[in-house]
């Protein structure tokens, strides 16, 4: 299997005031293209930040970062800024969605980023919608669906410009078990049936049960440990 | 503009916020027009007025009439070019109020050369002249009174009466004339002065001022001087200016409320820019986590900082433009004060000072939103 991303010798440390914060610590990490990846770990022990890193979010103080052949660590912001509209999808614990447009005008955010005309972009958001299961609810506003929904409308934006990597930080952590299982099946879905390459942050061990593979992360070092 | 939905969704973003926003830049701006409209009429009377034309005045007071015997003696000042002579008849039509429009007896050819700036039709000059109970009216006056060329209309007069003891004299309109200058005032009316000299009971003989036009490159100044020099002594002595200095001194009356218009403008402006500042940093403020998922999902730096700006802008073209454009109709309708106008560089200025006001409004906002980390950011609900 080829690695969609690559971490080398990766540190990453924050300056709080005088103290300084070592997060992740001379990580290596291959992510093989495909592949359905749950993250688990203690509060702070830098899951987000290695989601950062990996989404080119973040830069690391050491060490580089490769994701689909692109060397994150040295691109410039804007360079990332493009990078970002057209290799990777994120999905947040809390949807992130714009209150103020419709649920399909949201979907359709990273494609007025492309070229393409207004027919088009509709057309796009029409079908990442229908394969998050919500093509009747385009016209919704988020104030207007329930938190489930609302991380399916967020899972279609993150999909609609087809990124092959998905990083998500804790995409069930304010949805019940119920709920949390459909966005979960959602997930291995689109792992399993649509190639998506998928890193999930998780707290919930039943969560990470849907992955291929947990990573513990703690104290700035990770250890894998294959599903079962 | 594919943005475009974005942006104006987000300015919607709080309703009431953005109309009582929207509804304080309207406010603005419709003062800008009604005021800038009421300074320029104040300004006009001088930008209008012709260097090269002299007025005559009676020196101790401006209605002291002159003898008419006046006129050769001035048209033998050397450096003259034409002179005429008007009168002040103070009349008025069917009701004292319409006082407004004055009447003004002249001699019809010599008049509309010493006035190139009015507009009349040739035949209808030569209808009036022909016409010894003939009269021309300014565009604004017979537009006022809804009169048409072809209408006889009585005047009441309050000064002069008829021979024959009668207030009333009537007129037969042959002829409107406008003026070349937007800003130039044509709410007057003007009759032949040998059917006035002959007609009125008293002061015959008698005209109010004298009106002169110099020679191209002669001194205006020295003419003016050798003039009233030549009336030294007499019963009537005269006080020569030009138009120019004539309307200058008028609109100084005027100059203290050009200021306090500036002033009022100036204030009005500032608060503009507190409250719509202020309604974009509170938009910022409260949608952090949305600006940067905008930019999670790749847009970048500087097309943040544009919506933001864009944001702003579009509030002040929305209140900008119906304010203005009340204002453009306020005026227009001429309901406030007839003769009010709103020139093009008003119009082109006020568009400037929207478009700049929304930039400076939304300058701090938006470079707020442009530097905005996505990890602080994203980081402050989870
Ligand atoms: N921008 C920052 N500046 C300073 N310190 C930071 C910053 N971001 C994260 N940290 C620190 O880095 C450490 C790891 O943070 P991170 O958010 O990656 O943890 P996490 O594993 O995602 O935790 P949680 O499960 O609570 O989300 C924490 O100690 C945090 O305080
Ligand atoms: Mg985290």
């Amino acid at each position: 299997m080829t690695a969609i991303a690559t971490l080398r010798g990766v540190s990453k440390t924050y300056q709080k005031g005088k103290e300084r914060v070592d997060v992740l610590h001379e990580l290596d990490l291959d992510i093989p293209e495909g592949d359905f990846i749950a993250v688990m770990g203690p509060s702070g022990s830098g899951k987000t930040t290695l989601l950062n890193l990996l989404g080119g979010l973040d830069k690391p103080t050491v060490g580089t970062v490769t994701v689909g052949g692109a060397e994150l660590s040295s691109m410039s912001n804007n360079q990332l800024s493009r990078w970002r509209s057209n290799n990777v999808g994120f999905i947040f614990q809390f949807y992130n969605l714009l209150p103020v447009l419709t649920a399909q005008k949201n979907v359709e955010l990273p494609l007025l980023l492309t070229n393409f005309g207004g027919a088009e972009r509709a057309k796009r958001a029409q079908i990442a919608l229908d394969i998050v299961g919500l093509a009747d609810r385009a016209t919704h506003h988020p104030r207007e669906l329930s938190g489930g929904q609302e991380q399916r409308v967020a899972i279609a934006r993150a999909i609609v410009s087809d990124p092959t990597l998905l990083l998500c930080d804790e995409p069930t952590g304010d949805l019940d078990r119920d709920t949390a299982d459909e966005i979960l099946k959602l997930l291995q879905t689109l792992n399993r049936e649509h190639g998506k390459t998928i890193v999930m942050v998780t707290h919930d061990a039943q969560a990470a049960e849907y992955a291929n593979r947990t990573l513990h992360c703690d104290k700035g070092t990770l250890e894998t440990r294959e599903a079962a | 503009m594919k943005y475009l939905g974005l942006i104006w969704h987000s300015v919607w973003r709080k309703k009431i916020r953005t109309s009582l926003t929207i509804l304080s830049v309207f406010v603005a701006f419709l003062l800008f027009a009604l005021l800038s409209a009421v300074g320029f009429a104040f300004r006009g009377g001088e930008d209008v007025a012709d260097a090269e034309r002299l007025i005559v005045l009676e020196k101790v007071s401006i209605i002291n009439p002159l003898p008419s015997s006046y006129q050769a003696r001035i048209q033998a000042v050397p450096g003259v070019e034409a002179v005429t002579h008007a009168n002040w008849f103070g009349g008025y039509y069917q009701e004292p109020r319409n006082s407004q429009f004055a009447q003004f007896p002249v001699r019809p050819y010599e008049y509309f050369t010493l006035y190139p700036e009015l507009q009349m039709p040739e035949e209808q000059l030569r209808a009036w002249a022909n016409n010894r109970e003939g009269a021309v009216v300014g565009s604004q006056m017979a537009e006022a009174l809804g009169w048409e060329v072809g209408d006889r209309i009585p005047i009441t007069a309050t000064i002069f009466p008829k021979t024959d003891g009668s207030m009333t004299w009537e007129f037969d309109i042959e002829g409107i004339f406008a003026s070349d200058d937007p800003r130039g005032v044509t709410n007057f009316m003007l009759f032949d002065y040998e059917y006035f000299d002959e007609a009125r009971a008293h002061s015959r003989g008698q005209v109010g001022w004298y009106i002169l036009r110099v020679e191209d490159g002669a001194d205006p100044v020295a003419i003016a001087n050798a003039i009233d020099r030549q009336f030294e002594n007499s019963p009537a002595e005269t006080d020569t200016s030009t138009e120019a200095a004539f309307a200058a001194s008028f609109a100084a009356q005027f100059g203290n409320i050009a200021l306090i218009v500036s002033l009022i403008l100036g204030a009005v402006f500032f608060t503009l820019l507190l409250v719509s500042g202020n309604t974009m940093s509170q938009s910022v403020r409260e949608r952090i986590s949305e600006l940067a998922v905008l930019k999670t999902v790749g847009f970048e730096d500087s097309t943040v900082l544009g919506i933001v700006l864009s944001e702003s802008v579009l509030i002040m073209l929305l209140g900008g433009l119906l304010g203005l454009g009340t204002g453009w109709l306020l005026i227009q309708s001429g309901g406030l004060l007839p003769g009010l106008y709103l020139p093009a560089s008003t119009i082109l200025l006020a568009l400037a000072f929207m478009i700049g006001a929304g930039v400076l409004a939304g300058l701090f906002p938006a470079l707020k939103a442009m530097r905005l980390s996505i990890i602080d950011a994203l980081a402050v609900r989870a």
